[in-house]
């Protein structure tokens, strides 16, 4: 993991000391809130329909133990609601059918963040100074700036891997960082990257995807795409250069954002992403992006090409750790062995086999802790859990680990010979459940409960599919899937991407889900990039089991040998999927509300 | 960098050819800039960020060497960044206080990236004094 220096770790407590400036000058009435919002949107500080929201960066997915004790201790100390906002809360959803909120907890992003729902925001300063003490921060997380860059969990580690892409994220972790110029874009700016030939970081659907790769000459460097988004209008993000050599990297997004900055639209907020941009001006705006590439290089001296010093001081700290006291081991020794066990405890086995993972080193593995589960808000971590986490990535992961896209944790340096004793702990947290990549392992935002921008709520429709689908052997059956939930088109939950999405709408006062088909984020499971389609008019929560439960019937009725879901879906087209869902209908007309 | 409040700023009169206003939309690098010693460059709204690439353009791309001013909706909380994007001096918005406008410069020791005034970025620096 990179390792701060003093400068990075001086950075991010004036950071806190800035944020804890505008608070109190916000507070005594000598900010107004409209100047106030986006300076703490910048800290990761939204307010949301009862409470602050605060969303901690966590780069490219990095974490380490200590600071999964930081996030656990803030779940603890502070991520708890003045009793009188909390009855509000309970008051207001309880209308709606909720019986539950959770407090006390982390909740795992689609781009690798975490977030807190109740933290007062006469608490925030305190927070985060709290953060800042581990290296930690909310840096435009959130406004019309640079965001999170996200990769994929297995960076570093995974079998497919060409490049390793940590140390480029760093190195635009920090160019990004207060970038003066790029702090009031016309609307948020997503990077993602992928190193490995399967991209898993759904680089498609981000305003700039970066796919590393060599070119003939064997020289490093970025194959750029340009203008993905989700949304209202969804759109998978298009080449604009083939091959860019890695050294140039912040030139040429310095150029991709300056022409965004000065030509994005600024009178329609829905219109303003850089998507619309480029849809609507073409091979003018790669002509000017080049162009002024070119300025860069040739008037301003490229300023930002990194030199070797500085690459090789970032790469660095991302080396494989030194596992302590395991002793070196033949790797088909340990597959065996763990065929053995696999054998001897199926639940073993069945863990095995879906939430390991290969590793570019035979003897380790990378294992995923799913945080899906019954009773449980998808992605949602416990104080409890996180400190219990936290000891799990000193004993058995080098003091590291990887929050996904898919909302759970994953640990990239377990060796092998001690999986058996990693499943039998996670088991007994309720983190070793067998479902990693099933259906139960869906991505799904916080929705109406917590989030003011939602048509409906989230939560309930995850636990009613969770609840409805425990039994593993059917799960296996199902196989591979991506469920994910939105609860409006501001797609948090990633809906679009899913082979199945669910997206709240608000019709006549109530919440109603559409339900999409055959979306994918662009990984090799899921086919090329694209957004799920519509099978019919939006359903009741009530409803929505019943359709996932039609759809997955008529999967497994025409589903040829081998066959996956998503591939199932593409051969035999929509019609049969949308003819099922129709009887899923329930007959009531008004269907009171849930 | 000069902070005003508004009653000591005059927007260019009519036929000043020393004095130029720039609408936030306008190419900067299309700009003639002979004779021209001040540049008004216009921020609408506080989120409009426009001015930020303008000012940039002008002072790092075009070498102007004058004065580069921030009109309109200008925060002192916006004031560092209009700073290291180029401009040289600021209009505050009406009731805006400049009490704290120095406490702003004073935050950050240093910053990752290279801008109009300091050229080179941090990483430049550590290769320098390697």
């Amino acid at each position: 993991m990179y390792q701060y220096t003093e400068f990075d770790k001086t950075f991010v407590h004036q950071r806190s000391r800035q944020f804890r400036d505008q608070l109190e000058r916000w507070q005594a009435g000598k900010l107004p809130e409209d100047d106030f919002r986006p300076l703490r949107l910048q800290n990761g500080w939204y307010v949301q329909r009862y409470a602050p929201m605060l969303r901690v960066a966590v780069p490219y997915g990095e974490i380490a133990s200590r600071q999964l004790r930081v996030l656990a201790t803030i779940a603890r100390d502070y991520d708890e609601p003045e009793a009188a906002v909390f009855k509000a809360a309970m008051d207001g959803q309880g209308l709606l059918g909720t019986t539950f909120l959770p407090k006390n907890c982390a909740h795992f992003t689609t781009r690798t963040n975490v977030q807190f729902n109740w933290i007062p925001l006469s608490k925030a300063a305190d927070v985060m100074d709290l953060l800042a003490s581990v290296d930690m921060h909310g840096i435009q997380t959130s406004g019309n700036c640079i965001r999170n860059t996200t990769t994929d969990a297995l960076a570093g580690v995974a079998v497919d891997e060409l490049i390793d892409p940590r140390p480029y994220a760093e190195i635009l972790r920090q160019w990004t960082t207060l970038h003066p110029e790029f702090a009031f874009l016309p609307r948020k700016f997503k990077i993602a990257i992928s190193g490995a030939a399967d991209d898993r970081a759904a680089t498609g659907w981000h305003d700039v995807g970066l796919h590393m790769a060599r070119n003939e000459a064997g020289e490093i460097g970025f194959k750029v795409f340009v203008g993905g988004g989700m949304g209202r209008t969804p759109v998978i993000g298009t080449v604009i250069r083939e091959f860019l050599p890695w050294n140039q990297i912040m030139n040429y997004i310095e150029a991709i954002v300056r022409v965004y900055n000065e030509h994005g639209r600024r009178d329609n907020k829905y219109k303003a992403r850089i998507k619309i941009l480029v849809k609507s001006e073409g091979q003018k705006y790669i002509d000017d992006v080049e162009e002024e590439y070119r300025q860069i290089m040739e008037i301003d001296g490229g300023p930002h090409t990194v030199p070797q010093a500085e690459f090789d001081r970032v790469a660095a700290c991302f080396v494989p750790p030194v596992l302590a006291d395991i002793p070196d081991a033949d790797p088909a020794a340990l597959a065996a062995s763990l065929q053995a066990q696999a054998a001897e405890h199926v639940a073993f086995g069945r863990w095995l086999k879906r939430n390991v993972h290969a590793h570019k080193n035979a003897q380790l593995r990378a294992v995923t802790l799913s945080f899906k589960r019954p009773g449980q808000s998808p992605g949602d971590a416990t104080s409890e859990q996180l400190i219990a986490v936290a000891d799990l990535v000193d004993q058995y992961s080098a003091g590291e680990a990887r929050v996904t896209h898919d909302q759970n944790v994953l640990l990239p340096w377990v060796h092998a010979s001690r999986l058996f004793d990693l499943w039998q702990e996670a088991k007994a947290l309720g983190l070793a459940s067998a479902n990693v990549q099933l259906l139960t392992d869906m991505i799904a935002c916080p929705g109406g409960d917590f989030c003011s921008l939602a048509n409906a709520r989230s939560l309930p429709i995850a636990e009613a599919i969770t609840q409805r689908y425990q039994d593993l052997d059917e799960l296996d059956d199902i196989g591979e899937i991506d469920l994910h939930i939105s609860g409006c088109i501001n797609s948090c939950g990633h809906h679009h991407s899913g082979h199945i999405g669910i997206l709240g709408v608000d019709k006549d006062g109530k919440e109603w889900y559409q339900v999409t088909l055959g979306g994918s984020d662009g990984s090799d499971l899921s086919g090329a990039a694209v957004a799920g389609k519509v099978i019919g008019p939006s359903f009741s929560a009530a409803e929505v089991p019943d359709v996932i439960e039609a759809v997955l019937g008529t999967y497994r009725d025409l589903r040829e040998s081998g066959e996956t879901f998503q591939s199932t879906v593409r051969r035999a087209g929509l019609d049969p999927f949308k003819e099922a869902a129709k009887t899923a209908r329930h007959k009531e007309e008004a269907v009171a509300t849930a | 960098m000069k902070i005003l409040a508004s009653q000591d700023h005059q927007a260019p009169a009519e036929g000043d050819t020393r004095s130029v206003a720039l609408a936030n939309d306008v190419d900067a690098l299309a700009l003639a800039l002979d004779g021209v010693e001040r540049v008004d460059l216009h921020f609408p709204s506080f989120t409009d960020g426009r001015a930020f690439s303008q000012a940039f353009l002008l002072r790092r791309r075009r070498g102007f060497k004058g004065d580069i001013r921030a009109t309109g909706d200008v925060l002192i909380d916006q004031l560092v960044q209009m700073q290291r994007t180029g401009f040289s001096s600021a209009v505050l918005r009406e009731g805006v206080d400049a009490a704290d406008a120095q406490r702003q410069f004073e935050m950050f020791p240093g910053f990752y990236q290279g801008d109009a005034v300091n050229h080179q970025p941090i990483f430049a620096d550590k290769a320098a004094t390697a």
